[in-house]
């Protein structure tokens, strides 16, 4: 059985004047100790997957239908006390920006304990010193007098790892990371990368790594979902959706690379932008910046079909590879 | 530590020049002092005499500068009317004004918090809403009136409590004498002090709800969700110290506010205190006692705001006292 099986999922907002959808349906798989990561652009409906898989959204956002089954518990149905028991404890979550998730007015001691104690019976003391140990874990130096000091006292790459130490304080079987180094410099994140890497194969913890940056994907993890515009259009093995991308967006997404890119050339970029959530096209919603839609496209949202090594969301996918095929072969 | 104690020590002095200035120009022009003093059969020689010895002629520096020197060695003035010393006139009441600002501060210390953070958490509610109605309601009708329609309710139709006056009042040091000390003088206290909370408690309930909805939407408190806190914790550990580190600073100014505010008040109440004092003084056309009011009022208010930012400092871990001043 997987550790995470999420099945047909839909997400809506409730807005105003509308109710409009920000996940449509989407399914996948988690196994025990998995890293999985989730790509796309800003709006695609990455965070919201990973806030949604520990029914933390806030209002007016909610779960439409759907299951999210957590060994075999739909975290869907569960009551707001099985929801506490959950979050923190057997599912953690490691938030963006590392300056403004921690409390400003409480030590990191503090916040540390405060979620020992929420899920275990222990004393003040025992929850210092799992804290403590938990902290050199993640390489922080002098981890006794940290406990003393305020968020304020530390940097960012410090108070991440304090983050990532948080999440790995009560053993949880899965992590969710959103973008939990995009706020930080460059030279730390690949750190922090490592380090979480490190910890999740270490622990046999599983982990959803929801990011913009396929770099980090292929290097982090074992399985890759592509979203866009509130569905998954592309997924399967890292290795593969980097090498051999299916899905016209991924393809865009990959050749938008700069690594991609002859220097001093322009960065090739995917036309357009992706639509807002109250104007998503009929048909697949990728088609006005799909140099190979058709009338289908405009008019059908494409099935999730198996093709290759791979599960992908396009109509066209068969033709797009043949002419790829055809071109090779002219080459 | 104390650069920034001695910081704020020569900034309420600055303060208290200003406040001296005013008061000092005012007396100026409230009345010909002589004519309290002698009334009408002395001579107008006598009078230009009088004024000389009196220091009337000279200039505006010079009177303002002996008016400073003296204030400065707790002289500020006589009062016409009490034969005394103002500066004791005003002391004597003052600890009546206190406990009925004391007694306000309690009400609205009490009330606010649980109110405001109800309001916030449950905004939809319909008791929410009903809070939310009656705090405009009490932000919108003055003080006076509010404590008119309450003698009249509580006091005259009802009979449950008396309508002025301490009552019963117990000596505890010096001229000190408190009203929570018998029964009598609690009943006395109660109708004056929800009068002067009347305005400060609802606007205290907005400011609580208007800054925890706000702190309830950031992400330190969506990530104690995720970390599977309880409710209770996040509302009132997490969000409730956020939320009040603003509401102290408005707090402090608003509580000097409220020395001023226990005018009408006390005057509704005939509460023996310094404000229905300062109204009778007017009345009297006491020019030295409406002077040391003022100077005794702005004190309050530059020593009330001066331990505010101090405990602000110490609420709040990202304003760090021992290192400020430079």
């Amino acid at each position: 059985m997987s550790l995470l099986s999420v099945r047909d999922l839909t997400v809506k907002f409730a807005m105003r004047d509308q109710t409009v959808t920000a996940l449509n349906g989407i399914s996948f798989d988690l196994a025990k100790g998995e890293r999985l990561g989730i790509v796309g652009e800003s709006g695609a409906g990455k965070s919201i997957t990973g806030f949604s898989l520990m029914n933390l959204l806030s209002r007016p956002g909610y779960i439409d239908s759907g299951q999210i089954l957590f060994n075999g518990e739909d975290v869907v149905q569960m009551n707001d006390k099985r929801l506490r028991n959950l979050r923190g404890n057997r599912m953690a979550m490691i938030f963006q920006d590392p300056m403004v998730t921690l409390n400003p007015v409480l030590t990191i001691g503090q916040q540390m304990i405060e979620t020992l104690m929420a899920h275990r019976k222990l004393s003040r003391e025992e929850a210092r010193q799992i804290a403590i140990v938990k902290l050199r874990e993640v390489y922080i130096p002098s981890p006794e007098e940290r406990l003393e000091q305020y968020p304020h006292e530390l940097s960012g790459g410090m108070r991440q790892r304090i983050i990532i130490a948080i999440a790995l304080l009560l053993d949880p079987q899965l992590i969710i990371a959103d973008e939990p180094t995009t706020a930080l410099d460059v030279t730390i994140q690949a750190d922090i990368m490592e380090l979480m890497l490190e910890l999740c194969q270490s622990n046999q913890v599983g982990l959803i790594l929801i990011t913009h940056d396929l770099g980090v994907v292929s290097q982090m993890t074992e399985r890759t979902l592509v979203m866009y515009a509130g569905r998954i259009i592309e997924s399967g093995r890292t290795r593969e959706i980097i090498n051999d991308p299916q899905h016209p967006y991924t393809q865009g997404l990959i050749n938008a690379l700069p690594q991609q890119t002859v220097p001093g050339q322009r960065l090739k970029q995917i036309p357009g932008n992706m639509p807002g959530l109250a104007s998503i096209p009929a048909g697949c919603a990728f088609n006005p910046r799909c140099k190979y839609a058709t009338d289908l496209c405009r008019s059908r949202v494409p099935e999730t079909v198996h093709y290759g090594e791979v599960e992908v969301a396009c109509h066209e996918v068969q033709r797009l590879n043949s002419d790829e095929d055809r071109q090779e072969a002219r080459a | 530590m104390f650069a920034y104690l001695a910081k704020r020590v020569i900034q309420a002095v600055a303060v208290m020049f200003v406040i001296s200035l005013i008061a000092f120009a005012i007396q100026g022009n409230l009345g010909d002092p002589l004519r309290e003093l002698v009334g009408q059969s002395v001579s107008e020689e006598v009078r230009q005499q009088l004024r000389d010895e009196l220091g009337l002629n000279d200039s505006f520096l010079t009177q303002y500068l002996r008016f400073a020197g003296n204030a400065l060695q707790g002289d500020l003035g006589t009062s016409y009317f009490f034969k005394e010393p103002a500066l004791d006139v005003i002391l004597k009441k003052l600890p009546a004004t206190l406990e009925l600002v004391f007694g306000a501060t309690l009400i609205i210390v009490g009330f606010s918090v649980p109110l405001g953070v109800y309001t916030a958490i449950k905004p939809d509610s319909i008791l929410s809403r009903i809070i939310m109605g009656l705090s405009i309601v009490g932000i919108s009708i003055p003080v006076f009136l509010t404590a008119i329609l309450m003698i009249f309710v509580f006091s005259v139709e009802y009979g449950w409590f008396p309508s002025y006056g301490r009552g019963d009042t117990v000596h505890v040091w010096g001229y000190w004498e408190t009203n929570f000390a018998t029964a009598d003088g609690w009943m006395h206290i109660i109708l004056p002090s929800i009068a002067l909370a009347s305005i400060m408690l609802p606007l205290f309930v907005r400011l609580i709800r208007a800054e925890m909805m706000e702190v309830l939407q950031s992400e330190y408190v969506k990530y104690a969700k995720a970390k599977g806190i309880n409710p209770w914790r996040i509302y009132f550990v997490h969000a409730l110290k956020n939320t009040l580190l603003p509401v102290i600073t408005v707090g402090g100014v608003q509580i000097g506010t409220m020395v001023a505010y226990t005018i009408l008040t006390e005057t509704v109440f005939q509460w023996p205190g310094m404000g229905f004092m300062f109204l009778e003084a007017v009345n009297r056309v006491d020019t030295p006692l409406i002077v040391a009011y003022l100077i005794v009022v702005g004190f309050i208010f530059v020593v009330t705001n001066t331990i505010v930012d101090l405990i602000y400092g110490l609420v709040n871990p990202t304003v760090n006292i021992a290192r400020m001043g430079a």
